[in-house]
């Protein structure tokens, strides 16, 4: 029972930072109808920004290691943000008229550009993040002691996950947002200036991405240049398991994905751990095409 | 009915000769090659079997498939396992590990084969994944794991051994040029006429009486033939193979090379030189290479979205009225 609680919680975190990945993911999808194969890249250069500027940016030293990490935290999201809005600029708003595969290839180029920028930039060799500014305390919770680390991960995903929601079903921006989504030249035509619009998927999006980039780096306390392309499929694995384009989705997708993944792990067999992500994958696909909470949408008729 | 106007005419005359021209380059090109650019052109042979096959699958019938390493790799562990464990000759194992890719892909493209575009895209990568997962996890105990399978034997063909990479050469380019023959014939059929309807408009295509299902399994099954047969020359090539080299990077290579190719077996073949070439040429950069690789594959699609050679739009009937042989007579018996 300890182990299966334990696990529970530990694919809750991990599911979590899937989530927030996977938010990118459907949120580009839902304005672009495009998969965007970099915004793996886009994560990994979160975790190594998070990682300079917590490390070489002097900010550990003067300021205490919580409000350190918080402010780094949201200072890789504004730097992943603005990365992800040039991307955005330079590599897919002149393909916006051609084929959609077109711009698939793009991204793909988009994102072995990046990963070998990390490279360069940073040695092949992977990193350590500093254990003096990961947390290591631990929480009673219902007699069994979980680590403080797996607990604040899933407190900064809900976090986050909360605060995208109300942005996109309680303001104006969000409901442009939306409008967006579900019929482009519908939502010009009310006077939305859709580029805009897709600017800010392409900041938001991003922005979490490099943020679930750092949580992924305090969590595991690892990283390595090429953990996007992973962390990318699985987080768009679970965009399409909620429902490619729905918000909610990928945030219910991104935990079961994690939980799955960590029960498997445990329970069937480690070695396979990958692999569980795309058995479910393909299981839900043939059973459920549009995901879980996917709505039937007319195709083109 | 299409009546070719000058200008395509024109163009077809200079694809017509561009085609001549690539092809005497191909036959020229191992008396001017060193012993490595010979290498590398064998290796841009092979990505040219296989993004021939898979431009089969996207280019003509439009399906997003980003799996294609997963046949290639299932044809070449085909023949390495077949060859070093029963010593069957590597050229019989041809047909033989292109069935075992076409079963596979039988079984695998069958129930997620009506998903539509991006649902296909993101399920043929969960399958690349699965199989390089398997073949690590050493499935069955025959595929030897992370290290792979080695001492796979040369192929003999007509008595004749196959070993230098000259002859490895003429044996992956004659193999490309029987297969441009064979595409080009399905191209001209009905069934490539089905498959180019499907991508334009599969509704309409069932509407007409199009098995729309059957026509995408076809073509699904025929590519993963084809890049299984291509999986038993990269064996017999490398005489040693690893999961590694059948990974989702692969995949997007050849997915890549067909989209800039624009559909066109000419222009799959120069987008292969482009993308097996052009990192060769920057090996001075050293690691810098991929990076300029990655750029080079944003700006070519933003500088020519449609790929660089599109197909030319087919022509049934020859202007003064003449009627093409054969096209007018098989739409009315279908």
């Amino acid at each position: 029972m300890e182990q299966f609680f334990q696990q529970l919680l530990n694919g809750l975190a991990v599911g979590g930072i899937y989530a927030l990945v996977a938010l990118g993911y459907t949120m580009v999808y839902g304005v672009l109808k495009l998969i965007n194969f970099a915004h793996g890249d886009l994560f990994t250069i979160g975790a190594y920004l998070g990682l300079t500027l917590l490390v070489s940016g002097g900010l550990a030293g003067s300021l205490p290691p919580v409000l350190a990490v918080l402010l780094v935290f949201f200072m890789v999201g504004l730097l992943v943000a603005l990365i992800g809005c040039a991307l955005e600029r330079v590599a897919y708003r002149p393909l916006q008229k051609a084929g959609r595969l077109s711009a698939v290839v793009s991204a793909l180029g988009a994102s072995i550009f990046f990963q070998n920028a990390v490279m360069l930039a940073y040695g092949a060799r992977p990193y350590v993040y500093p254990n003096s500014l990961r947390p290591d305390f631990t929480i009673e919770l219902f007699g069994y002691a979980l680590p403080g680390m797996r607990v604040m991960v899933i407190v900064a995903t809900v976090a986050l996950m909360l605060a995208l929601w109300a942005f996109i079903q309680k303001t104006r921006m969000g409901a442009a947002v939306r409008a967006v989504a579900i019929d482009q030249s519908a939502a010009r035509l009310m006077g939305i200036n859709v580029n805009r619009i897709i600017s800010l998927v392409f900041l938001i999006g991003p922005g979490l991405g490099g943020m679930a980039g750092l949580l992924v780096g305090m969590y595991y306390g690892k990283i390595d240049f090429t953990m996007g392309w992973t962390y990318g499929l699985k987080a768009f694995t679970a965009a399409i398991l909620g429902g490619i384009g729905n918000i909610p989705g990928a945030m219910l997708g991104g935990l079961l994905l994690g939980v799955v993944e960590a029960l498997a792990a445990s329970y069937v067999a480690f070695a396979w751990k990958d692999a569980v992500a795309f058995c479910v994958l393909i299981l839900i696909l043939i059973i459920r095409p549009t995901g879980i909470l996917g709505e039937r949408t007319a195709d083109k008729l | 009915m299409i009546v070719p106007s000058f200008s395509a005419r024109g163009r077809r005359g200079r694809r017509l000769v561009s085609c001549l021209l690539l092809g005497a380059v191909i036959c020229l090109l191992p008396f001017f090659c060193n012993a490595y650019w010979l290498d590398v052109c064998v290796s841009i042979g092979l990505y040219a079997l296989l993004a021939l096959s898979l431009n089969l699958i996207l280019g003509q019938a439009g399906i997003f498939h980003m799996g294609h390493a997963a046949f290639f790799g299932v044809g070449a562990y085909a023949t390495a396992i077949l060859n070093t464990m029963f010593h069957i000759p590597v050229l019989w194992l041809m047909p033989v590990s292109g069935a075992a890719a076409a079963l596979f892909a039988l079984v695998v493209a069958r129930p997620i084969i009506h998903l539509r575009g991006d649902y296909l895209l993101i399920v043929t990568i969960g399958i690349v994944e699965i199989v390089r997962i398997a073949l690590l996890n050493d499935v069955g105990g025959i595929t030897g794991g992370s290290n792979g399978i080695f001492g796979i034997s040369r192929p003999q063909l007509f008595g004749f051994r196959i070993y230098k990479s000259l002859h490895f050469y003429w044996l992956v380019w004659g193999m490309v040029g029987v297969t441009l023959l064979l595409f080009y014939g399905l191209w001209h059929s009905r069934v490539g006429r089905a498959l180019n309807y499907i991508k334009a408009d599969d509704v309409a295509a069932e509407g007409c009486g199009v098995n729309v299902s059957l026509y995408k399994l076809t073509a699904f099954v025929l590519g993963a033939f084809w890049a299984g047969m291509a999986g038993t020359i990269y064996a017999a090539k490398m005489s040693t193979i690893a999961p590694e080299s059948f990974n989702f990077m692969e995949s997007v290579i050849i997915f890549a090379v067909v989209i800039l190719s624009g559909g066109s077996q000419l222009g799959v073949l120069i987008s292969a030189f482009l993308f097996i070439g052009l990192p060769e040429l920057l090996r001075e950069f050293s690691d810098a290479r991929m990076l300029i690789f990655g750029l080079a594959m944003m700006l070519m699609m933003i500088w020519r979205p449609q790929g660089l050679l599109p197909c030319l739009p087919r022509v049934y009937a020859r202007l003064r009225g003449a009627v093409a042989p054969g096209a007018n007579v098989e739409e009315r018996r279908a």
